[in-house]
């Protein structure tokens, strides 16, 4: 496959992991941080972990949008989906997230409307199919997901549909590492930057992590090539003692980001003044809601949303999961009360949460140690 | 008989799409709840076909239903799936089909030119398949209440000489062999649903794999220790089935896998493992190391084994767990599907 093999030769491979052990003093421990889920994914998925040195650390960050949605979000959602005539539509990763009352899964199953879409067009498609329906759209993401849902609403009112709205649930990355980093237990040496959200954003929004804090920020591809290179990178500022802003992942993330999606965005949503999210508690300026220009598709106006707030369940620790302060197996509840078929927090749901990656790729692989193959 | 009601596991409130995705949720289904009601003195109740004996001669049974939508798509269609479905779950248990009997459940409405279609798909089907069909049972529910055509086929067989399947049998050490590419199938339904906006130039595997079955066990019966087709659920949930059943491990290579590039790109974009992809034509077997290249060569020299290949193998350790090798030497668990395959965001 083009652009992906070049990305996953083994030799090259091999080399970026010689590479890696070469410039890592073992004299010291090495935390960075991947902020985006789905480099916790592609780390478990490729094993990456197998081809690092044990000094140096990987520690995962907030950047799954599913799991820094705090519970109370989706029975919100879950609400609207309740109403008459109401079909509740969102991606896949949102349909085994548990709500107070169940997941949308499970809601399904009890007779609600409730469908997978891949986009926010689809959303729009099925609002055009059922005229005599109220297609509510929960959208979520990061910078990554939000100039679709903003030009989808650009074309609703330019096309003066009414059956159709959208349950903004959209953060933005930026405030979230400012609060990883502004809490005291995290000791992080440097990130491994966001791929996607860079290709909206662009690097310029990184350069105060570089500048203030000191730390070096390497954006990063997806691929097990992209994601060794990017900790060779930071590894040689480290021992040059540089600390800046680098795009290893220049084959797709423009240094500006896109213009044209930021437009979009800034068009469609303000930022909300505060926002909570699941473990890092509330952020201000961390999210986006819909303006008043767009009032007609806010489903927070449509429906009269309780705006439910719902503690996490006591036992589980999914917000110092969520904070890199805890590895997912640390949790008391991992792979016990909380495995991917009985998900409790968010995290044990989405392919890029920390825990599901754990579980699928990693857990049971200590005990795994005599194997050789 | 009076069900061992503490065998009763099944916790679940209610039955959801994952129950019948064939993963994790229908085993537990199937396990916590079937078993421990209906099949309690049955020898292996989770096989693909059961072996009972009739006047003293041991006769394959099995039973399949098919609920695929759309009915049609690129490479097949229901009615082809309702023979070949059946066909292969009594061949990778060691039988040979020899009859069918099926049930059309149709939903009022259904055009007779496409009920037609399907009946003349299974006719061809059962006749490449070396099958007879015996007979047949219709109902009709009201429109609305079902999607066009359920079919559901029970089979009988007899058992291919020479072959017993068990996975008490396997051993490390043994070979696995895959008998083509996978997540064809899978992927072909997803395509040709519409939802996404993707094109592939794909077809579904749908094909009676008896004939692979049979040149395996001419050339390599006694070393065939266990076989399934890695329907839903993908090779990955069929092979965490045998390590759980056998209390041994399995080492798949991650570059011994075959798999169409449509498959992998697709894949790819949607973020699934085609490991947990659907198949309908393919099957996985464990042969034992000193038989494994016979079996293969056989695969290979047979119409529509080319393909076949050497995925991996049966290890002592992790017991219960199945291990991939990665290209880069590293390694990661695959499990079980759990819940249907969901396609990720960002």
């Amino acid at each position: 496959m083009k652009y992906v093999d070049e990305f996953r030769d083994p030799e090259l491979i091999a080399g970026a992991s010689r590479e890696i052990r070469r410039l890592a003093d073992p004299g010291r421990h090495y935390r960075f941080m991947e902020v985006c889920g789905g480099h916790t994914h592609a780390i478990y998925r490729f094993g990456l972990k197998d081809l690092l040195p044990e000094n140096v650390e990987l520690i995962h960050g907030p950047g799954c949008p599913v799991c820094v949605l705090p519970m109370g979000r989706i029975d919100d959602g879950l609400f609207m989906a309740a109403q008459p005539d109401v079909i509740f539509a969102a991606f896949g990763d949102m349909m085994r997230v548990p709500g107070a009352t169940g997941s949308p899964l499970e809601h399904k199953a009890r007779g609600r409307d409730i469908r997978i879409v891949y986009s926010p067009a689809d959303a729009l498609k099925l609002a055009r199919a059922n005229p005599d329906r109220h297609v509510m759209f929960f959208a979520i993401g990061f910078e990554t997901t939000a100039p679709s849902t903003a030009l989808t609403l650009l074309r609703v009112r330019a096309e003066g549909i009414r059956n159709f709205s959208v349950f903004s649930n959209h953060v933005t990355i930026i405030p979230a590492i400012r609060a990883i980093l502004d809490s005291p237990d995290m000791r992080l040496d440097a990130f491994i930057g966001p791929g996607h959200v860079s290709t909206v954003i662009g690097c310029r929004p990184y350069e105060w992590i570089a500048r203030n804090e000191r730390k070096p920020i390497v954006v990063s591809g997806f691929e097990p090539l992209d994601i060794l290179q990017s900790i060779v990178m930071i590894l040689r500022q480290m021992k040059d003692g540089r600390a800046e802003v680098e795009n290893q992942y220049a084959r797709v993330v423009p240094w500006e980001g896109n213009r044209a999606a930021l437009k979009a965005i800034g068009e469609v949503f303000e930022l909300r003044p505060y926002f909570e999210w699941r473990g890092l508690g509330f952020i201000s300026q961390s999210a986006l809601r819909i303006r008043d220009s767009f009032a007609a598709w806010d489903a927070e106006k449509h429906f009269l949303t309780p705006g439910v707030r719902v503690t996490d369940p006591k036992a589980s620790q999914c917000g110092e999961v969520l904070k890199g302060v805890l590895k997912p197996a640390d949790c008391k509840l991992f792979g016990n009360e909380c495995t991917p078929e009985h998900p409790i927090g968010a995290l044990m749901v989405s392919s890029e949460g920390s825990c599901a990656a754990y579980f699928n790729y990693e857990h049971r692989k200590s005990e795994l140690v005599t194997v050789s193959a | 008989m009076t069900p061992v009601l503490s065998k009763i596991r099944f916790r679940d409130a209610q039955i959801e799409m994952a129950h019948g995705a064939g993963g994790k949720a229908s085993r537990r289904l199937v396990e916590g709840l079937f078993a421990p009601i209906l099949f309690e003195g049955s020898q292996d109740p989770l096989g693909d076909a059961a072996f009972v004996d009739v006047n003293g001669s041991s006769i394959a049974i099995t039973t399949d239903s098919f609920v695929v939508k759309p009915i049609t798509f690129p490479g097949g269609s229901i009615g082809e799936l309702a023979v070949n479905g059946t066909v292969n779950d009594l061949a990778v248990s060691g039988a040979q089909a020899t009859a069918l009997v099926v049930t059309f459940v149709l939903e009022a409405g259904l055009p007779t030119e496409l009920l037609e279609a399907e009946i003349r798909a299974m006719a061809s089907a059962a006749h490449r398949a070396g099958v007879v069909i015996a007979g047949g049972d219709t109902k009709v529910v009201e429109h609305g209440k079902g999607d066009q055509i359920y079919i559901s086929s029970c089979g009988v067989g007899h058992r291919i000489s020479g072959i017993t399947i068990s996975p008490k049998t396997v051993r490390p050490g043994d070979r696995v062999i895959l008998s083509g590419p996978i997540g064809d199938h899978g992927i072909t339904i997803l395509l040709a649903r519409g939802e996404l906006d993707l094109e592939a130039d794909l077809r579904s595997d749908t094909r009676s794999v008896l004939p692979l079955v049979q040149a395996m066990a001419r050339a390599a019966a006694p070393g065939i220790r266990w076989m399934r087709d890695p329907t839903r659920g993908g090779v990955a949930t069929s092979l965490n089935e045998l390590v759980r059943d056998c209390g041994l491990g399995a080492v798949i290579c991650e570059d011994k896998l075959p798999i169409h590039d449509a498959v992998r790109g697709a894949c790819e974009l949607l973020g699934l493992d085609p490991l947990h992809i659907a198949n309908e034509g393919q099957f996985l077997a464990v042969v034992s190391q000193e038989y494994a290249e016979t079996a293969l060569d056989a695969l290979h020299r047979t119409d529509g084994g080319e393909e076949a290949a050497i995925i991996g193998e049966i290890r002592e350790q992790p017991a219960g767990t199945v291990l991939v090798s990665t290209l880069y030497g590293s390694k990661r668990i695959v499990d079980m599907l759990v819940g249907d395959p969901l396609p990720r965001i960002c």
